[in-house]
């Protein structure tokens, strides 16, 4: 072994993690390398001298503070776990969606259509229903009114078309 | 017998609230520590690993035990923490944390001390050695720096670390031999003056050796 194959086992055998044939190739090595040797040591050294950094106990309040923070994750994840175990269900939650959708954007060609004949076949009633409405409950007093007849010939056009809709 | 981590994960993607709490109280004093030494800022090392266990929390659905719980884990802190160091987020707190250690550098204040005050020039002293080291292994390269407190201080296996850091084992052995050589320059009046402040020299020597 020369001293650039150290780079992948000299910290291996230090820490006491090399294999038996690692150790071996490393003592041997060692034992005719001083610069190596050298090394070797001062990382011993080093490693030693790094346990002197010493870190501050943790906030007594840290175990609340992920509880508090797992709390409040948004409720809309939990609807999808409690769907995604089941595919067939969002499959066809999803079908159902796009089929009321789709239903509703071909329905208005024919409506047009539907409209008129619902609209003739309860034009009548509607004016009674407008007729009984307690706002205009004197509407015979309001169509018999004497001063609309009085008016010149322009305003009654409109009622000489009406027979014609 | 206490069930294994990769158990106690797939209980809690089963909806075992209480399996996530001992995964908590398992992995908390390690998880900050290591946060701790990678942002050296304890407020930001708690929220990091608050941070790491509600992403732990929020995978659980797709958690599958193909990899060991705590190379997940810390493959997750890593990335946090190399993250928040690059964008700065941490950084005013560090330069608060970082003055006073200048000015202890200089010893003067811990001579004056010294002569009268043995007991508090140890103390300081202790405080002196460990700023440095923590100086030298925040100037390291991130990956460089995760390496070594994972094999350090987490005292974690090169398969493991490897797979963590997501290089081969013979490019992380490179990269820790690499890392523990320039901190063997950067220390190396402490490295040279052997262990502890108990076998050190008198104050003033520390840095002249």
């Amino acid at each position: 072994m020369n001293c650039s194959k150290m780079e992948q086992s000299l910290i291996a055998y230090l820490d006491g993690r090399a294999t038996v044939s690692e150790r071996r190739e490393v003592e041997t090595h060692l034992a005719e390398c001083a610069a190596c040797r050298v090394r070797a040591e001062q990382f011993r050294s080093l490693f030693g001298v790094m346990d002197e950094w010493q870190v501050p106990p943790i906030s007594p309040s840290f175990d609340a503070a992920v509880r508090a923070r797992v709390a409040q994750l948004p409720a809309r994840g939990s609807f999808w776990e409690w769907l995604m175990p089941s595919p067939r269900a969002a499959f066809a939650l999803t079908a159902v969606v796009l089929l009321s959708v789709w239903l509703s954007s071909v329905r208005p060609t024919r409506a047009p259509e539907a409209a008129v004949a619902q609209v003739q076949s309860s034009g009548e009633t509607d004016f009674k229903m407008i007729e009984d409405l307690p706002a205009i409950e004197n509407y015979d007093v309001i169509s018999n009114f004497d001063a609309l007849s009085d008016l010149p010939a322009a305003p009654a056009a409109p009622s000489q078309d009406h027979p014609s809709l | 017998m206490a069930r294994s981590d990769v158990q106690l994960m797939l209980d809690v993607k089963a909806g075992d609230e209480v399996s996530f709490e001992l995964l908590l109280h398992r992995y908390r004093t390690p998880l900050v520590h290591f946060l701790y030494r990678m942002v050296r800022d304890q407020a930001a090392a708690e929220d990091l690993a608050q941070e790491v266990f509600l992403r732990v929390y929020r995978a659980r659905e797709q958690y599958e035990p193909s990899a060991k719980f705590t190379t997940w884990m810390f493959r997750i802190a890593t990335n946090l923490a190399l993250n928040a160091k690059r964008d700065g987020r941490y950084r005013q707190l560090e330069v608060t944390i970082d003055a006073p250690g200048e000015t202890d550098e200089r010893q003067a204040p811990s001579i004056e001390v010294a002569d009268s005050r043995p007991g508090i020039e140890s103390e300081l002293i202790a405080r002196d050695r460990s700023a440095a080291i923590r100086r030298a292994i925040e100037a390291l390269p991130g990956k460089q720096r995760a390496a070594v407190l994972l094999h350090k201080y987490e005292e974690m296996g090169y398969d493991e670390i490897a797979q963590v850091l997501q290089c081969s084992e013979s490019a992380l052995k490179s990269l820790l031999f690499r890392a523990y050589e320039t901190l063997r320059v950067q220390l190396a009046p402490l490295v040279a003056s052997g262990r502890g402040p108990a076998a050190q020299p008198k104050p003033g020597e520390v840095r002249t050796s």
